[in-house]
């Protein structure tokens, strides 16, 4: 049976990762097991400078997910580059994916030229948080802005360039032609949906920042909708997440169209959930007596 | 490896004072479990997500001792268990008190705080127990308490014990004190920050913040320190006083 994935040239030995900002650097997780059983990881969102993110309560939990609104506290990308990464490249074999936001184009720019060449195997661009006042979403939702930070980040980057795409779009094929016509290499999807949880018997807002992103169960069949939409309005690769529980949710994805798939909030629920839906997905395959994952991508009949 | 964890409830009581008291078998979390750390349960309704921290109360041969107030669905469901149901949980979490700081200790509890303060009474030395709870009818724990060293009770609205807060009736003893450990609503941990650096003492406190993942990876449950955000789950949920930065 094979389960190798084959995207923008790199090969992951699985198609299930993490998602960033649910798996810190990778390092909590891997005394539950060991990480390089995963297809690779995406970090925390970083950023040029460390960022100490928003106030608490920065987590809600919804009926079907939750919402967060952590606004992208992270140490900064040198911490990554001399103690995480070095770290993960040399005890860990799965991949590694940097996942990088700012607050201009230009810090998109110096993110990508600061993380050339240090062995990080792909850039994920995230132009979708919903937590930070500048930059963030608001250059995911705008289809001129996408394509010129994918421009931007593709002029420095040394390895393939995946956009991470927002949901709170009209039309999220734009966004995913945008980034396409910008050079982008691949694109994941989704980031999570702007929410808001309000506490009855106080009247406030649950989440310090009032609105947050919400992620969970809740939000698959947005995001399998967007995924499937996306498949079909360009020709780079995909990487599906959105609520995945199981290895099922994760076949979704790929029959959808996605390539890989990240596992998000499921790890706040088991801290085994990754490894669960790779074996899930494997499981699917002996059941449907299928030998190549491969054949699942894209391969609904609609 | 660390390991998510079966724990057998083997026994299940109700308290006068409302909560609920669980006994967990499982030898790996009683051995490995220290005070101040906490748990982290999978609410397995099919409904809530998240799991919920609950502190350990008590941890020896094999049994773990937990008691939690029921607030919401979470710990309703929880509440709902029985004697031989199953619960899944990580654990034991976070950083614990210091117990070799050495001297005088004060504990002092609010409220349900008292709870995570009792396996550390068992590893002190004589320590002096102030405990603050709203009125009588919430009194918990206090002989138990009394048990391990001098234990005072103060109440808000005086209908047990002292008029007050347990912080106060501890300033007025605050010259045999080294080391204060303490557990409770934000208001009294504030209390005792002010009250320590008042006097010159050391302070250790257990914080709350609502969390995610329970091990460091998400960052939804920072608290405000000298050293920037950091993680209630992984480097507290007990830190030094004069580390906190209440706002
Ligand atoms: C380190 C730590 C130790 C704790 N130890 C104890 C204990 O020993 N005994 C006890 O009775 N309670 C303890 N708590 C509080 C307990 O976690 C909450 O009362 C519980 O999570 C409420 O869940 P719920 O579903 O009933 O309430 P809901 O209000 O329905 O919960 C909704 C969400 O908010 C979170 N939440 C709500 N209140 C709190 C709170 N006070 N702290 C953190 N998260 C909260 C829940 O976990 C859940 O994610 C502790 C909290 C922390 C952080
Ligand atoms: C606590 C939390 C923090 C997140 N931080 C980031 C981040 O830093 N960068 C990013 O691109 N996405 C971030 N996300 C979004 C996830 O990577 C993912 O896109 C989203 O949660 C949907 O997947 P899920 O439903 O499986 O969680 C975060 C999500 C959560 C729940
Ligand atoms: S709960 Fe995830 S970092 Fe503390």
């Amino acid at each position: 049976m094979n389960t190798k994935v084959n995207f923008c040239g790199i090969e992951f030995k699985n198609p299930v990762l993490t998602a960033s900002g649910t798996f810190g650097f990778g390092l909590e997780y891997d005394e539950y097991y060991d990480i390089s059983e995963l297809g690779g990881i995406s970090v925390k969102g970083l950023t040029l400078k460390p960022r100490e993110g928003n106030p608490t309560p920065r987590v809600a939990e919804t009926y079907g997910g939750m919402l967060n609104s952590v606004g992208l506290q992270n140490p900064g990308v040198e911490v990554f580059k001399s103690y995480y990464l070095p770290k993960l490249k040399a005890e860990k074999t799965c991949r590694v994916i940097a996942n990088i936001a700012g607050s201009s184009v230009d810090d998109y720019a110096e993110m990508a030229r600061s993380l050339a060449g240090v062995g990080v195997d792909l850039l994920e661009v995230n132009i979708s948080c919903p937590n930070v006042k500048s930059g963030g979403m608001a250059f995911g939702t705008d289809a001129k802005n996408v394509e010129a930070i994918t421009r931007a980040v593709k002029a420095e980057a040394s390895q393939p360039v995946v956009m991470k795409l927002s949901p709170n779009v009209t039309d999220i094929t734009e966004m995913a032609r945008a980034a396409e016509a910008g050079g982008a290499d691949g694109i994941s999807l989704i980031n999570t949906l702007m929410g808001m949880k309000i506490d009855v018997n106080t009247r406030r807002p649950v989440l310090a920042n009032i609105k947050g992103g919400y992620s969970g169960p809740g939000v698959m069949p947005v995001a399998v909708r967007m995924v499937y939409e996306c498949s079909k309005a360009v020709s780079i690769p995909i990487i599906g997440m959105g609520g995945i529980m199981t290895g099922d949710d994760a076949v979704e994805f790929l029959l959808a169209g996605a390539s890989l798939v990240m596992v998000g909030t499921a790890n706040f629920v088991d801290p085994l959930a990754a490894v669960k839906v790779k074996n899930g997905i494997t499981d699917y395959m002996r059941r449907h007596g299928i030998d190549d994952v491969n054949d699942l991508i894209g391969a609904v009949k609609a | 490896m660390r390991e998510d964890l079966k724990c057998v409830i083997s026994e299940r009581r109700t308290l006068p004072s409302g909560q609920v008291e669980f006994i967990l078998d499982n030898p790996r979390l009683a051995k490995e479990a220290e005070p101040g750390q906490f748990v982290h349960i999978a609410v397995e309704n099919g409904k809530n997500l998240l799991r919920r921290p609950i502190s350990i109360c008590d941890a020896a041969d094999g049994k773990t001792r937990i008691i939690f107030e029921i607030k919401g669905e979470g710990t309703k469901w929880l509440a709902g268990r029985s004697v031989g149901d199953t619960l899944t949980l990580m654990g034991p979490l976070g950083r614990g008190f210091d117990l070799d700081i050495g001297g005088s200790a004060f504990i002092i509890g609010g409220g349900i705080g008292v709870f995570p303060l009792y396996m550390l009474a068992k590893k002190l030395k004589n320590p002096k127990i102030f405990l603050g709870f709203r009125n009588k009818d919430m009194v918990v724990m206090e002989d138990e308490f009394a048990a391990l060293g001098k234990t005072l009770v103060a109440t808000d609205d005086g209908s047990y014990g002292e008029k007050g807060f347990a912080i106060d009736l501890a300033e007025k003893e605050i010259s045999d004190c080294d080391i204060i450990y303490a557990c409770g609503p934000k208001p009294m941990l504030k209390a005792v920050k002010a009250v320590a650096e008042r006097h010159g003492v050391r302070a250790q406190i257990s914080m709350e913040e609502r969390m995610g993942c329970g091990i460091g990876a998400c960052l939804v449950c920072v608290c405000k320190t000298t050293t920037g955000n950091r993680q209630v789950c992984l480097q507290g949920p007990v830190f030094d006083a004069k580390e906190i930065i209440f706002d």
